[in-house]
């Protein structure tokens, strides 16, 4: 365990960010923050979390995938992946730093996304423990600890110092590199780890019933009569599924001048009208069919297909920016009553 | 407040409508959500009117008043400007709506009271100022603090459309609402498009601003059709991709109302209400004041010809419209 003091944070950031780029919450001008490239005034955000979640960081909105180029019949290959360069994110809450584990086990399944991969390899994550929880997070609902995010480091803030704990290789050949930092005794946190989980204890969704969700659940879930009045005012616009550190789908387009194509990918959303739409139209017509879609890969699917696994860390961004406030715990609410 | 919901009560139970078009309650005090209430039981269970009924429930008239039977609706002020400039359009079939104006103070919801300050909230109580409480401890905090930026500027407590009015008729308020453009006006071209580019970089395109929006209401945009050729996807570069809001608010003009729902559902708190805005501020100063929704026999400017209409790029080139 090491330690640094709140006062000298900005030696900390300037010593990781000397040989690679580093990430850390700052506020933007209307005060949300958001994950952004550490420069010598940068200030670290005091939010409880991101508007948008960590998983930009290997599964960028919009990634360029190859090139090509035609000259008459020939058809010419260009490569136009982005250098693998190493960097790091700091601040990364303990449901986002889960959120990856969700996500490898789709980008690393053979067969392997090698953007993705070579992203995840190059980035050292540090996690930063919840200080002040907000009442939108339920990540315990998940069996995620908010006092002892995972992370190759993990830190804890106190009113004076910032406490270094180095989880894995990654982390300790950092850590080694960071004189700036003192040793410290891992007593020194306890006590803030206490105070997280008791207010941990007091969230509202903190002990949600997921009983109704899980393997095998689809036939008993699919016709549910509460998808409709669920989805009913649903806007159908991207913002849960954009905002959300588990989504993960994305459409493949390409950008064509005459000459030359750029092949790129971009983050797709369930809930627009023409998400996975083929040449025999629309497999979810309506947006109760594109609705249940979302909640039934989160909630069922993905457990199906991963031992049982929720593919919801409970960050709590869909309960704070759904335009018309609906969200994944209002449905398993409402499911969940439905099935008592 | 309570009254909101007897009324509907009442006007299901003596069949005047069959359906009733409101807010229903949350998880937590500010998380309601438009909703279509069917029966007594459903409203008395759900339904509510407060300081958290922001969302303007006009457009879903769209889909909701083309279904069999009449539905009532319930429309703040501003909200009604919406509901009277999508009966101009030929959008919502008004014989099957029954519309009751609620007069209304000004909204809050769960995000502008973050940004006022409040983290962990669990509940509020509403008067003079609003106590919050939160897992941290009250918090007061003053409501006008709290309010939406849609309230913070308002336009008119006047109901322009109803069946039934719920309270007091308001009438146009003074309202600086034009003084962030002025500033944005004031800004060389170079601080302005800085000023834009910042703003709209933090879009995501998740289109929430544009399926919030009364105005946007083409049954297909062009920009969720794969052969249009620019569908929202299709991010050439991010200039292009900023480009998305001028085009959406060129296509709004003079047909929107400034209602603020776009700033208001915007994930990212871009300011998309001063683009509609400076639209509106340039059609007063060209063709003399409008407001779009305010009547039903007005002729939107820009779908108007008149022989006297001014020509904007002589103007400009003049040193602009007179102030």
């Amino acid at each position: 365990m090491k330690k640094i003091a709140i006062s000298e944070l900005n030696s900390l950031f300037a010593a990781i960010a000397a040989d690679r780029k580093l990430y850390i919450p700052t506020d933007d001008s209307t005060g949300q923050s958001q994950f952004t490239i550490w420069e010598e005034g940068s200030i670290l955000s005091r939010n409880v979390n991101t508007v948008r979640s960590a998983k930009d960081s290997f599964f960028p909105q919009v990634e360029n995938l190859m090139g090509f180029k035609v000259t008459g019949k020939q058809i010419e290959l260009i490569e136009t992946r982005d250098p693998a360069e190493s960097f790091a994110v700091f601040g990364v809450r303990a449901c986002d730093v889960r959120s990856f584990d969700i996500l490898d086990r789709v980008f690393l399944t053979e067969p392997v996304d090698t953007y993705y991969a070579q992203r995840r390899e190059n980035v050292c994550i540090i996690s930063l423990a919840c200080g002040k929880p907000s009442e939108t997070c339920f990540c315990t609902a998940f069996g995620i600890d908010p006092a002892e995010p995972k992370g190759d480091v993990t830190c804890w803030m106190t009113g004076e110092a910032l406490y270094w704990q180095p989880n894995t290789e990654k982390g300790e050949a950092l850590t080694a590199q960071l004189s700036v930092l003192v040793d410290a005794d891992v007593a020194d946190i306890e006590q803030e780890k206490a105070a997280i989980r008791a207010t941990a204890e007091k969230l509202p969704f903190g002990k949600l019933d997921l009983s109704a969700f899980g393997q095998g659940k689809t036939k008993e879930l699919f016709n549910r009569p509460e998808w409709k009045a669920l989805s009913q005012s649903c806007l159908g616009c991207g913002t849960c599924t954009f905002i959300c550190p588990t989504c993960q789908c994305y459409d493949i387009q390409e950008f064509n001048n005459g000459k030359t194509v750029k092949r790129f990918r971009c983050w797709d959303s369930c809930m627009y009208s023409d998400f996975t739409k083929m040449s025999a139209g629309q497999p979810r017509p309506t947006q109760t069919e594109r609705f249940r879609q979302r909640f039934m890969h989160k909630l069922v699917y993905y457990p199906d297909n991963n031992e049982g696994i929720f593919a919801c860390v409970g960050c709590g961004r869909c309960l704070r920016k759904c335009p018309i406030h609906m969200n994944i715990v209002k449905v398993i609410k409402t499911m969940g009553e439905g099935t008592k | 407040m309570q009254r909101v919901k007897e009324k509907a009560i009442e006007l299901l139970r003596s069949g005047e409508v069959s359906r009733v078009l409101g807010w229903k309650t949350g998880e937590f005090f500010y998380d309601l959500t438009p909703a279509v209430f069917e029966s007594v039981e459903e409203v008395e269970k759900g339904f509510v009117f407060s300081l958290f009924s922001g969302a303007n429930l006009s457009k879903y008239l769209i889909a909701e008043s083309k279904k069999e039977g009449k539905i009532a609706v319930f429309l703040k002020p501003c909200d009604s400007f919406s509901f009277v400039q999508l009966q101009k359009e030929h959008r919502i079939k008004r014989e099957n709506i029954y519309a009751v104006g609620i007069q209304c103070d000004g909204m809050c919801d769960g995000e502008s009271l973050r940004s006022a300050g409040c983290e962990g909230m669990t509940g509020v109580e509403d008067g003079e100022s609003l106590t919050v409480h939160t897992l941290y401890g009250d918090q007061v905090i003053e409501k006008k603090e709290a309010l939406l930026g849609k309230c913070q500027t308002c336009k008119s407590k006047r109901i322009v459309d109803f069946d039934e009015l719920i309270g007091q008729q308001g009438e146009d308020v003074p309202s600086d609402r034009f003084a962030e453009v002025a500033k944005l006006e004031a800004m060389t071209p170079e601080e302005r498009f800085a000023f834009w580019r910042t703003e709209l970089s933090r879009c995501i395109r998740c289109n929430a601003c544009r399926n919030v929006c009364p105005a946007c209401s083409c049954e297909k945009c062009v920009f969720d059709n794969p052969v249009s050729g620019v569908q929202n996807k299709a991010v050439a570069d991010s200039f292009e991709e900023n480009m998305f809001h001028i085009i959406r608010a060129f296509h709004v003009t003079a047909r929107c109302t400034d209602c603020g729902e776009c700033s208001r559902v915007c994930p990212q708190n871009i300011p998309l209400h001063l683009l509609n805005r400076k639209f509106i501020k340039d059609i007063n100063e060209l063709y003399g004041d409008y407001q779009a929704g305010a009547d039903f026999d007005s002729r939107p400017p820009l779908m108007d010809f008149r022989m006297d209409d001014p020509e904007p790029s002589v103007i400009y080139t003049r040193g602009g419209a007179a102030k």
